[in-house]
């Protein structure tokens, strides 16, 4: 039986680890390649790693940093952050990435979406979407949320995008719950659900993930295959350890301890 | 111990490479057919589509050299998959050696596609490349497609129906799942075949 999936988010800013709260005041966590051991050695099943900046500076993923964390690493991983093009994309997965992960550079230009598709198949393409609940109740899509500054509102709808990319040939959605992001308050199961009955790709849930608790929740209620967080991780006040022992004994199957 | 990497362009040749380096195995990457036929172990990965697979390596003028190796092979992912007759995918001849097609993995009720995650292993066949991985062995797979189980299958895996993880006939072997990419019992399947062969 497959497993549901446990992924440690690291944002990297300037080659290192960072955090911030809803998107904002960066703080140092360490170096790459120490947090990507670290996680590996805790029982991670998969690794994201984020360039937060590479997107609204529009430049691309330095792949120095791939290579040495896909020599380290004996666990896939995926990068985002940047990827704005089939050249950019290749060099990132020639380097040792798993996956690729796109988000602004996907709503500016959907074919991109295709393309990777076309070129390296649709399992190695993930798309990331940010998403919002407006005043009016509809979820929609945000933009460069790299930078708050740059942060832009569309009119795209999030359950449309997610069609929209399924054909277009995502192989992966991660849905970011931006109104839950670093307020370790639970991941956002209402919008996670209505995604999912949208999505026949792996699903991946991402942003609040505060206890175990959340975790199992996001499988349970929403049926995600895998789900995403950061802060707790980084702040250790949630263990992968524990917290495997935690789902597998609500029935959740998870990946052994190695 | 001369292993060769098939310089493919599947996007995971430089995983493969650095998993055999961690194991201590320092691989030549080739597309040369001299180089291949004379290596001792020939690893075939492969990331992408069936049909840019095949069509790579009839342009590098490798389906003739892989079909008359005398040394142990194994295919990783899409690697395997082209050792089959056939693929679905992009409906291609492929290089036959191992009877069978390769299909699309369907879609089910609360069954997603690509199979992507760690799926459990069970042992059905001997097998050298099985050696230390117990039956239940958690290991990491992405992909849509897959060959069905039979009498070549030496370990299956289930997503709403069986199909090959790992097949062996003869000196042609292949991994469904990602042996680079799959921690100790990839790096174990790694190690065994490099040191006992097929």
């Amino acid at each position: 039986m497959l497993s549901r999936r446990i992924i440690p988010c690291l944002d990297v800013r300037d080659g290192q680890v960072v955090k911030g709260v809803r998107f904002r005041d960066h703080v140092v966590m360490g170096a790459i390649e120490d947090l990507a051991l670290r996680y590996r050695d805790e029982g991670a099943d998969e690794l994201v790693f984020y360039d937060i900046t590479a997107s609204p500076q529009g430049r691309g993923v330095d792949v120095a940093w791939v290579e040495r964390v896909a020599r380290l690493l004996d666990i896939p991983f995926c990068v985002a952050g940047g990827i704005r093009s089939v050249a950019q994309a290749r060099a990132v997965l020639h380097a040792g990435a798993d996956k690729v992960s796109v988000n602004t550079p996907a709503l500016d230009r959907p074919e991109l979406v295709s393309e990777l598709a076309a070129e390296f198949g649709v399992q190695c393409v993930v798309v990331g979407i940010d998403s919002l609940r407006d005043a009016d109740g509809e979820w929609r899509v945000r933009a460069y949320t790299g930078d708050p500054e740059r942060t832009r509102a569309l009119p795209r709808r999030t359950l449309d995008w997610v069609e929209e990319v399924q054909a277009l040939g995502a192989g992966e959605i991660v849905l970011n719950c931006m109104g839950a992001d670093g307020v370790r308050s639970g991941y956002d199961i209402e919008q996670l659900q209505a995604v999912r009955a949208h999505c026949r790709v792996p699903l991946v849930a991402s942003g609040g993930a505060g206890e175990a608790a959340h975790f199992a929740a996001a499988f349970e209620q929403a049926d995600a295959d895998a789900a995403l967080a950061a802060s707790v991780f980084h702040a250790g006040t949630v263990r992968i350890r524990e917290l495997k022992a935690t789902l597998r004994s609500r029935g959740i199957e998870v990946r052994d301890d190695a | 111990m001369k292993v060769v990497l098939v310089d493919s362009g599947g996007a995971n040749l430089g995983s493969v490479r650095y998993a055999l380096e961690r194991l201590g195995v320092a691989p030549v990457v080739s597309g040369d057919p001299a180089v291949i036929s004379a290596a001792d172990r020939v690893i075939l990965p492969g990331v992408g589509a069936a049909a840019p697979g095949m069509a790579r390596l009839r342009e590098l003028d490798l389906v003739p050299t892989l079909r008359a190796l005398d040394k142990p092979l194994l295919g990783i992912c899409l690697g395997m998959q082209l050792l089959f007759e056939s693929s679905e995918e992009g409906e291609v001849d492929c290089l036959g050696l191992l009877p069978g097609r390769v299909r699309r993995m369907r879609p089910a009720a609360g069954l997603r596609v690509p199979h992507m995650g760690w799926n459990r292993l069970a042992p059905c066949g001997d097998s050298p490349l099985l050696d230390g991985i117990p039956d239940g062995a958690q290991v990491y797979f992405v992909h849509g497609y897959a060959a069905p189980v039979d009498a070549n299958t030496v370990a299956s895996s289930e997503h709403g129906e069986a199909f090959s993880a790992v097949v062996q006939r003869g000196r042609v072997a292949g991994a469904q799942f990602h042996p680079e990419r799959s921690a100790a019992f990839g790096a174990r399947l790694l190690a065994n075949f490099i040191q006992r062969g097929l």
